[in-house]
């Protein structure tokens, strides 16, 4: 009975170190943020228009890749300042892309004509982008530069939450822009 | 004979059968909340406060008046939001599986302690029926008590009637 009880108590012990080992697996498993190197790779549908566009397809070109929704509040105060981004640098080789997530397509694209949202948008599809690019939240911002790769620190929450925030994002545009 | 039985297994799958179907052709919104993901909180969309899971509600109703059947439904969502929409429960992949595999493992595991207990439970029971010494029918059934004790016992009952 003793050595019956002592193999249970084993087996508990080692139960419980495996369980700990898989929850260090899956932490570990867990990339988080992407933040540097090459910019995860999609082709979305457009929202914006008919067909689909692939950042592949901007190589040589700055992008800024934007996450958000129709039902993000901060998202409607953050479009107008994107928008202006985008029409300001665009004869520089500035792209913003809207990757709208979690979101019904129509409302989306009622979201963008209300806002004036009038660079590329595109729909994520399901939450691959979103997990391959390990956001947090909506609205969050990327900053691709013209050889594919992620620069600066990306922004989590909306691009005009305070000065700091939109000087670093002007100065990531530039960055990004070479 | 055989045709009562034939009868009663058409009975029997119509009275399963008939109100999945109606389930299928008429959607109530309980069941489509309960049967569906709100893809920003991952509840339920019946337990859902989330801004997305009203835009839900409203789309469901709106497709339930519209006459689409639950599958419809179920595919227009999963089109928008892609096919955690209709999975309440985990992937089954990578390291989410273990959420399936854990319950099926803590079942076996449990199933053979249970019957490693029954079996050594069972032996003893044997062991104390067949191997003892015959019982003293003065015991009255009750087990031989501490030699030492049982002396001392009459020492003080003597005393106590003496």
């Amino acid at each position: 009975m003793t050595y019956a009880l002592r193999v249970g108590q084993v087996a508990a012990v080692a139960l419980v170190a495996a369980l700990l080992g898989l929850l260090a697996w899956k932490l570990a498993e867990d990339e988080g943020r992407r933040e540097s190197g090459p910019a995860p790779s999609f082709r979305l549908d457009r929202l914006d228009r008919d067909g689909s566009l692939s950042l592949a397809s901007l190589r040589g070109k700055a992008v800024v890749v934007n996450f958000w929704a129709s039902w993000c509040v901060p998202c409607r105060d953050e479009a107008p300042i994107l928008d202006a981004a985008w029409r300001k640098y665009r004869d520089r080789g500035l792209v913003v892309v809207g990757v709208d997530v979690r979101d019904f397509s129509e409302d989306a694209r009622r979201f963008a004509r209300r806002y004036r949202m009038s660079y590329p948008l595109v729909k994520d599809d399901g939450t691959r982008v979103e997990r391959e690019y390990g956001i947090t939240g909506v609205p969050e911002t990327f900053f691709v530069d013209r050889q594919g790769n992620l620069v600066g620190d990306p922004i989590a929450g909306p691009v005009d939450a305070s000065e700091e925030i939109e000087r670093r994002f002007e100065e990531t545009i530039q960055e990004a822009l070479g | 004979v055989t045709a009562a039985r034939a009868l009663l297994t058409v009975v029997a799958v119509l009275a399963v059968a008939a109100p999945a179907r109606a389930s299928e052709e008429r959607p109530t919104m309980a069941e489509l909340e309960s049967e569906t993901v709100c893809p920003v909180c991952g509840s339920t969309v019946d337990q859902s406060n989330a801004p997305i899971a009203d835009r839900m509600r409203a789309f469901m109703r709106a497709r339930i008046a519209a006459g689409d059947t639950k599958s419809e439904i179920k595919r227009s969502l999963v089109a928008e939001f892609g096919p955690s929409v209709v999975e309440p429960a985990p992937p089954k992949e990578g390291f989410d599986l273990l959420a399936w595999l854990l319950p099926a493992l803590g079942l076996a595991a449990a199933a053979i302690a249970l019957g490693v207990a029954a079996v050594r439970w069972s032996r003893r029971r044997d062991g104390d029926s067949g191997a003892g010494p015959p019982a003293d029918p003065e015991q009255n059934g009750r087990p031989p008590g501490d030699a030492e004790l049982e002396r001392r016992l009459d020492e003080e009952l003597a005393r106590f009637e003496g």
